[in-house]
């Protein structure tokens, strides 16, 4: 008491960061904006109204949900907006309003907030919602629009990865350089390489991912396929822009609920989705390889997170052994 | 700005874990200590150290003289307690401490002469024995904040090989400036009582650490290293990284020696000892005229604080008279804090004694004092890469909420120094010291089932 007012008494610390979940979110959400505005280039403008509803429909969905069940609001925190955004710039442009909507339901509802809400969630909610669209509604989910037709009338073309290398430039007319830009057939977020790349530099400049999942995924996914394609560099390169692999290393992969917490964890965990990624790529005729990967992974990771908990400092190393023993 | 390791002076040294950069805010690093006058009455509590407390040894109505005896025990981990001013003492009776808890006290009533007791006399110190003994009757504790006895530090046995002193002006709490002042204004003391201890212990080595965003306090220390009294290049300077919270004990060891510290065991345990830079110049002084432990140094700071300064106060001057010392609060205070913003403890008023190991009172406003809203974990593992000691503080939260105790044994949790950095660097802001604490105390009830 002091000058007759209460004093604040609280536990250490009494300084915080600044950091907080909703600077987090949005720092994703800049992060992807380079792979959005690439997208409308590619797309057409119907790529913004899809980000709409499917950005619209999971903060709805979040707020209701925690509404009914009876929770604190957590729209705040923008996850929702992180997670209707990933999902939108995982489906072709020519998906229907109500699917993308429905995904997003999906995404929130079932896979977030059924299991707690956020951080509370084993798997990624917008890979699993993307992947109950691609088993419900096949047609519509590869319905892939050929690059910047939309101004002259839209053509349908497929995506790189299910045609093969060597056929990519005489079938469909994409080089490697129009895949760095992103002018090829693919979902709308997920073709534009420099884009996505980015993005990425951005979220690790921020801190707000740690390089060990991208540095793992991609490197074992283009190590796998160097050794497939027999040293051949243009294939690498094919492999690591192609399909989702970089929007998943960067953005997917790296969610924090559904990662392992240390870096050990994290390096096993990319190295994980990269080597499922490639025997899905190599040995199954799926585009999907990165989606089922990562679901995959997210779902062992309560074992990684076990088998890789530091020792607390100072632990001797001969204990450890002894104990075992023990056991 | 010495950014460097000087080459040399640490070659093997690993990285440190962990730690959080927070900003320095030491806005009093250039203010000189000065001295507050005696105030009309000091309190001083019988427990201001780890262990058992003292007994008075005046009764109501003594006179007593500044140094004099007033409480002491025959309890090996405690320190004895002095008059910090001449006066009449007046009561003798339980006050509440900072932390909550009650403890025996002798209220004195100052004459304002500040006279010194006569049987001050410089002790003759010869042997470790002499020495111990007399920082024991110094009534010394470790400066740092955390006030273990330093001669029970000191008294280790002729049978452990401990070889090295570290010396800790990391300071790595922000706002306190106090042991950079130490290192500026008395760096004679620092350098008697650096070669005293080093040559009556044994030391083969000593290593004086200090953070790299106080180049004066190095260049200081750096000629205390380099003096010529140090023949065989044995005492050393070790600049650190300046990161919180590299002046704790453990990390302070590591960094000088490459030892880690097991759970559970002391530096002494892999052969260091840890002393604040103000313990040694302090030891220095009472070798020198034999006067006690009856002020310290403290750094008055935050931003409800009129005049922010360093200042030197009698133990036992209550905090709301040092404030006023201050030009008292230039906004209403919402918070004040007995040490820094990362380990320091809020009080519920002013009209607390300062105790011998306390270095800091700051006092916050509004703006400060408010910490952001807690919000849902959302596992992004900010905590664990935090942790110095390798904890996993999410697990930890869980177990203490499931009270589930093989979890909690599992964890670790007996090495959490309660740092604060977990709770720092989360960004959902959940206050993590308090959850570590409420762990420990559910592992102490069951152990006492």
């Amino acid at each position: 008491m002091v000058n007759g007012k209460k004093l604040v008494v609280s536990a250490s610390p009494h300084l915080r960061s600044a950091q907080t979940t909703t600077k987090i979110m949005l720092d994703v959400v800049i992060a992807l904006i380079p792979a959005l505005i690439a997208a409308i280039f590619i797309f057409g403008p119907r790529v913004l109204c899809v980000a709409a509803v499917s950005i619209g429909s999971a903060v709805l969905a979040e707020y209701i949900s925690r509404k009914v069940m009876k929770r604190h609001q957590t729209i705040g925190d923008m996850s929702a907006v992180v997670t209707g955004l990933i999902l939108a710039l995982n489906l072709p442009s020519t998906i229907p309003y109500w699917i993308a909507a429905l995904g997003s339901v999906v995404a929130i509802v079932v896979v977030k907030q059924f299991f707690g809400g956020i951080g509370q969630n084993f798997a990624n909610p917008a890979i699993t919602a993307r992947i109950v669209l691609l088993l419900s509604f096949g047609a519509q989910m590869g319905n892939w629009v050929a690059p910047l037709s939309w101004k002259t009338g839209i053509t349908t073309t497929a995506t790189p990865l299910a045609v093969e290398y060597s056929k990519l430039e005489s079938e469909l007319g994409v080089s490697l350089v129009d895949m760095f830009l992103g002018l090829r057939g693919g979902c709308l977020g997920e073709t534009c390489a420099l884009a996505l790349i980015l993005g990425g530099i951005y979220l690790l400049a921020k801190k707000v991912i740690s390089p060990a999942i991208p540095a793992a995924f991609i490197g074992t996914v283009a190590l796998i396929m160097l050794i497939a394609g027999k040293g051949d560099l243009g294939f690498v390169a094919y492999h690591v822009m192609g399909g989702g692999l970089l929007l998943g290393a960067f953005f997917m992969a790296t969610d924090y609920s559904t990662c392992p917490i240390n870096v050990k964890g994290k390096i096993i965990f990319g190295i994980g989705c990269g080597v499922i990624t490639s025997l899905i790529r190599l040995f199954a005729s799926m585009t999907e390889a990165v989606s089922f990967a990562i679901l995959i992974m997210n779902l062992v990771v309560p074992f990684i997170d076990r088998a890789t908990t530091p020792k607390p400092f100072g632990t001797p190393k001969k204990e450890k052994k002894s104990k075992e023993a023990a056991n | 700005m010495f950014k460097t390791i000087p080459a040399g002076v640490l070659s093997a040294v690993k990285k440190v874990r962990g730690g959080v950069k927070v900003s320095h805010h030491k806005n009093t690093a250039e203010t000189e200590v000065v001295r507050m006058p005696a105030p009309a009455k000091v309190v001083i509590p019988m427990q201001q150290h780890i262990g058992a407390p003292c007994e008075p040894v005046v009764k109501v109505g003594d006179t007593v003289a500044v140094g004099q005896l007033i409480g002491d025990t025959d309890k090996y981990i405690s320190a004895p307690i002095h008059a910090s001013v001449s006066g009449t003492v007046t009561a003798i009776g339980d006050i509440k401490m900072p932390n909550g808890t009650l403890a025996k006290a002798v209220t004195i009533e100052s004459d304002g002469e500040m006279r010194l007791w006569e049987g001050i006399k410089p002790p003759v110190v010869e042997t470790k024995e002499d020495l111990v003994k007399a920082v024991r009757d110094s009534g010394l504790v470790g400066l740092g904040g955390a006030g273990f006895p330093t001669h029970v530090k000191l008294n280790f046995p002729a049978d452990k090989n401990i070889d090295t002193l570290v010396i800790n002006a990391a300071e790595c709490e922000p706002f306190i400036t106090v042991d950079y002042r130490e290192c500026m204004e008395n760096s004679w003391d620092i350098l008697s009582g650096v070669y005293t201890l080093k040559e009556i212990l044994g030391f083969k080595q000593v290593v004086i650490a200090v953070e790299d965003n106080k180049p004066e306090a190095f260049t200081v220390l750096k000629n205390i290293a380099d003096h010529k009294f140090d023949t065989n290049d044995e005492v050393k300077l070790m600049v650190l990284e300046s990161k919180y919270p590299q002046g704790a004990e453990k990390m302070m060891v590591q960094s000088a020696t490459g030892r880690r510290v097991p759970p559970g065991k002391l530096p002494a345990d892999v052969d260091c000892v840890v002393m604040n830079v103000a313990s040694i110049a302090f030891i220095a002084r009472y070798l020198k005229t034999g006067k006690p432990l009856v002020s310290r140094s403290l750094t008055v700071d935050g931003s409800a604080i009129k005049e922010p300064k360093n200042v030197r106060v009698p133990v036992g001057t209550s905090i709301s008279e040092i404030i006023d010392f201050c030009g008292g609060f230039k906004e209403d205070p919402c918070k004040i804090l007995t040490g820094g913003p990362m380990m320091g403890l809020a009080i519920v008023g002013t009209d607390l004694p300062v105790l011998k190991q306390n270095n800091a009172i700051l006092a916050f406003g509004k703006g400060d004092a408010v910490l952001k809203p807690e919000t849902d974990c959302i596992r992004c593992g900010r905590c664990a890469s935090a942790c110095p000691m390798s904890l996993m503080p999410t697990n930890i939260v869980r177990g203490a909420k499931a009270k589930d105790i093989d979890m909690l044994k599992s964890s670790g949790i007996t090495v959490c120094m309660e740092c604060g950095s977990c709770a720092f660097a989360c960004p959902a802001g959940k206050p993590l010291v308090q959850h570590m604490r409420l762990a420990k105390a559910i592992l102490r009830e069951e152990g006492n089932k």
